[in-house]
């Protein structure tokens, strides 16, 4: 028999003679709160990661001193923030300065509800049937808490630092949906898990049938606007650095930064997941061959390679300015991905599965 | 069977969560506030004026599009899942005409947009 959480929390019950009617609800709460630590940990390593990943490819070290090879460096940085003076300038709106960062934490965390990380019920908080269409939804939220922030620290670089960000939204939002429209058509389900049954199989004994198979436009449309999306550059105009001190987080210390860290680094996770999920066949192995690897590590190996990719281009590329992004989401971006729908069309009529 | 308020949950959790991790910082922080410390950040200078004025916003035509072609993309989500079954039940070819009719015309809305100039920084 298969260990479940259900089935673990039921017998816990059974023996502490607590009705049956409250296994439900715990399990709920008990799968929210790994998740929330599942976050919390992956979002601690990720950032560790980046600083390895870039001193690597720019010919540093990286963070060494605290811990083995520096692996302790990110929870005293996590610990710092904590134990930091939390300032607010004494000009800034206070309710909305502290109510920005949960209006970027919260959905960066939702939209875990949905992500697969292996075959079956209990490697998913909840299998929603409109998945992809929620995750649309959902990553769109924490751009309300970014202009929130700006506006809020009444701070000249915070400010300028939201309008970017509105300006950035406007040309990534629309391409990232309809790159993840492709999927649901060829799998004719929202689903997640649906998405990943239908990318089952190979082709010629040798070629898994996942999507990316007809989809390398839609996968790099995606990827592009994901890219976007987690703020990484060549696309942290909002946050550029070198122009505007930290853009729209410019006032925040503490752990309303911390908070803003935490949703952006999640965020990175996320993206690169749902990448894999929709294009990479998520928890599928390469090969039916190799179905002996338990597919959650397929699942995470494919996201930390797309996390690897993201990482790889942020600290290669240049930066652009905003009216370049903009005239290249609206004018590559979107009739690119419009023709990838008709050729998705054109592909699932046309052609057997 | 789908359970909605899964989704109520996780909010719950990380309203929760956020508010939790702010007390907690707020319970073991330094509170030493002080005059300069409290002034907006202007890279050092003796920051003048209000954030809070009139900004030109060099992207609105942008605004409006995006609004229609965000609309656009949920109203292809449906279409999308349900294609295999149109397809199943010998309809595919219509289905898959609606759609390019419908797509047809936000491209020429957008490729007017384009000839008009609209689609750029001003």
């Amino acid at each position: 028999m298969q260990i479940t959480l259900t089935g673990i929390i039921r017998l816990v019950f059974e023996r502490l003679h607590i009705p049956a009617n409250w296994v439900a609800p715990t399990v709920m709460l008990v799968a929210s709160v790994i998740v929330l630590f599942f976050i919390l940990f992956v979002v601690l390593y990720l950032i560790y990661g980046l600083r390895k990943i870039m001193g690597w490819i720019q010919a540093r070290i990286g963070p060494n001193r605290v811990g083995p090879y520096g692996l302790a460096q990110t929870i005293a940085d996590a610990l710092k923030l904590l134990a930091k003076e939390d300032i607010m300038p004494a000009m800034a709106d206070k309710w909305p300065f502290i109510i920005a960062p949960i209006i970027v934490f919260v959905p960066a965390y939702m939209v875990y509800l949905v992500i697969p990380f292996g075959k079956g019920g209990s490697w998913v908080a909840q299998d929603l049937s409109i998945g992809v269409l929620y995750i649309s939804a959902i990553l769109s939220i924490p751009i309300i808490g970014i202009i929130t922030a700006g506006w809020a620290s009444n701070n000249k670089w915070s400010l300028l630092g939201s309008f970017r960000a509105a300006a950035q939204l406007v040309s990534y939002e629309v391409p990232l949906a309809l790159a993840m429209i492709p999927p649901v058509m060829l799998a004719g389900s929202m689903s997640l898990q649906g998405i990943v049954h239908a990318q089952q199989g190979v082709w010629f004994g040798i070629f898994p049938k996942w999507f990316l198979a007809t989809q390398i436009l839609g996968f790099a449309i995606y990827m592009m606007a994901a890219l976007a999306e987690s703020n990484l550059i060549p696309f942290d105009i909002m946050e550029a650095e070198s122009e505007l001190v930290a853009g729209f987080n410019t006032e925040y210390s503490g752990m309303k930064f911390a908070l803003f860290f935490l949703a952006e680094f999640a965020g990175m996770f996320t993206v690169s997941a749902i990448a894999a999920t929709l294009f990479l066949g998520g928890w599928l192995p390469i090969h039916p061959a190799l179905s002996f690897i338990p597919p959650v590590f397929w699942f995470l190996g494919k996201t930390l390679v797309l996390i690897f990719v993201l990482m790889w281009i942020r600290s290669t590329l240049p930066r652009v300015r905003v009216d370049q992004l903009m005239s290249f989401g609206w004018k590559v971006l979107i009739p690119l991905a419009l023709l990838n729908i008709v050729w998705t069309g054109a592909v699932v009529l046309f052609f057997p599965r | 069977m789908d359970n909605y308020a899964y989704i109520a949950l996780f909010a719950v959790i990380g309203v929760a969560f956020s508010i939790f991790v702010m007390l907690l910082s707020w319970a073991i922080r330094p509170h030493r506030p002080s005059k300069v410390k409290l002034e907006p950040y202007e890279c050092g200078e003796i920051p003048f004026g209000n954030a809070w004025r009139q900004f030109k916003v060099g992207y609105y035509i942008f605004a409006l599009v995006f609004v229609i072609f965000d609309v656009e993309a949920i109203f292809i989500f449906p279409w999308a899942k349900e294609l295999l079954n149109f397809k199943a039940k010998g309809l595919g070819v219509f289905a898959f005409a609606e759609m390019m009719i419908f797509i047809a015309i936000l491209v020429v809305g957008l490729i007017y947009a384009w000839r008009k100039g609209v689609l750029k920084w001003d």
